[in-house]
């Protein structure tokens, strides 16, 4: 047990989730991180995908890493990726299809996420499955973490309700209060990301 | 024609693949410092766009949908790994061509040429044509009936994010001489700023031709 969890090995798993998070410190991934946030269940739902993904493609890229030609490796950890998505946009279809026709293509462009070729190449290629496990889920989280942050914030003042469930009381509607319609447009998701990262750098810039 | 023109103009204007739909963020933000780059970037990703958008058409056409190949049989969930395929397999023929032709831009380029394979609005142009191939074309603008329109629907996205990296390459030129608070430098702003951009795209939305 010792040596599972040795000090790289935690820092491999917590740095993303902080000070090294591949959204707002690294800029990667910030596509799919906009488009799905517009309420908190499909940010969540895409976030655990994510996380399942890079943790289960850094495996199977680690296992690999020896015998991957160098000229041809990003189209394999393409491949792989591209199968490994394939299995959760199916998985998703068949268990939770509202929520996969709220994030139509976005599924599939997990594919594309920088997030995943990163950890492949910066990571998975020169470490050993067990880290590199733990890099995938702490990667994933990180941008998970994010999501779910942007999609709280959009969904409780655009709508009004978080998971589909009405928080503001109606009494507050009673006397005036209105919920913000420019919140549920993708362009407020821009700026909320930016204002998330301006408060990561003021915090962490004090430290 | 008029479908073409249509989907064409729709696809630069109100269905931006960066102020819409945040596609190709990655390296939007990173290659956008200064114009010139931004201009390469854009005409390597309008290229590619230009190539893989109608040989995914007529994979999904030909080989993929259902009914297409066999009789009864959808494959449909091949799609995500066969276009992935061909858009690794242009890129690479994209960046020799580049690095024999303009090693400048090559240089300058850098890391992004290569990962052009993994712009989201690559694979997302794929994949919306992929949506759009079952819809009417009588009925909505939308919709991608032949590989003319799906052409019409690169080329725009493609202009589109050219359009959408070389203006705010232009601002953020201009924004190195202003004082902006010191934890907001550098990305924060920057997402403010495409922020703005696409508050100012919407009101394309109601554009009709």
């Amino acid at each position: 047990m010792g040596k599972l969890f040795s000090p790289e090995n935690k820092a491999a798993f917590t740095n993303p989730l902080n000070l090294d998070n591949p959204v707002v410190v690294q800029v990667l991934g910030i596509c799919s991180a906009l488009a799905v946030t517009s309420q908190l269940e499909p940010a969540i739902v895409m976030g655990l995908s994510v996380t399942v993904i890079t943790a289960f493609a850094n495996v199977i890229i680690s296992l690999l890493r020896k015998t991957i030609p160098n000229r041809i490796r990003i189209i394999v950890q393409l491949v792989v990726v591209a199968a490994l998505v394939t299995i959760v946009s199916e998985v998703l279809k068949a268990f939770a299809y509202d929520v996969s026709v709220q994030l139509s293509v976005y599924v599939g462009l997990i594919i594309t996420n920088c997030i995943l070729m990163g950890r492949l190449e910066a990571f998975a290629m020169q470490n050993g499955p067990w880290a590199s496990f733990l890099d995938g889920i702490g990667n994933g989280l990180g941008y998970a973490i994010i999501l779910v942050i942007v999609g709280f914030v959009r969904e409780l003042l655009g709508s009004g309700s978080l998971l589909g469930i009405q928080i503001v009381p109606d009494a507050l509607y009673d006397l005036g209060y209105m919920n913000n319609g420019m919140m549920t447009m993708p362009a407020m998701s821009l700026i909320i990301c930016g204002c998330v990262i301006w408060a990561h750098r003021a915090i962490n810039d004090k430290k | 024609m008029d479908h073409l023109i249509s989907l064409f103009v729709r696809s630069i204007f109100v269905d931006n693949m960066i102020f819409a739909f945040f596609l190709g963020m990655c390296s939007y933000l990173a290659v956008s410092k200064n114009v010139k780059t931004a201009l390469g970037l854009g005409v390597a990703v309008t290229f590619v766009l230009l190539v893989t958008v109608p040989v995914d058409y007529a994979l999904q056409k030909y080989v993929l949908g259902p009914n297409a190949l066999v009789e009864g049989v959808d494959l449909s969930f091949l799609a995500f790994i066969l276009f992935i395929a061909v858009i690794a397999g242009i890129v690479q023929l994209v960046e020799m061509v580049v690095e024999r032709f303009s090693p400048s831009l090559y240089a300058a380029l850098g890391i992004f040429l290569p990962l052009i394979a993994v712009n989201c609005a690559i694979m997302g142009a794929s994949l919306f044509m992929q949506q759009r191939i079952t819809m009417d074309p009588a009925t909505s603008s939308q919709a991608i009936a032949n590989v003319w329109d799906a052409l019409a629907y690169a080329l725009g996205s493609g202009i589109g994010w050219l359009l959408a990296i070389v203006a705010l390459a232009a601002i953020r030129e201009k924004m190195a001489y202003t004082d902006v608070p010191k934890p907001l430098q550098g990305l924060g702003i920057t997402f403010i700023t495409v922020g703005l951009m696409a508050l100012a795209f919407m009101c394309f939305s109601g554009l009709n031709i």
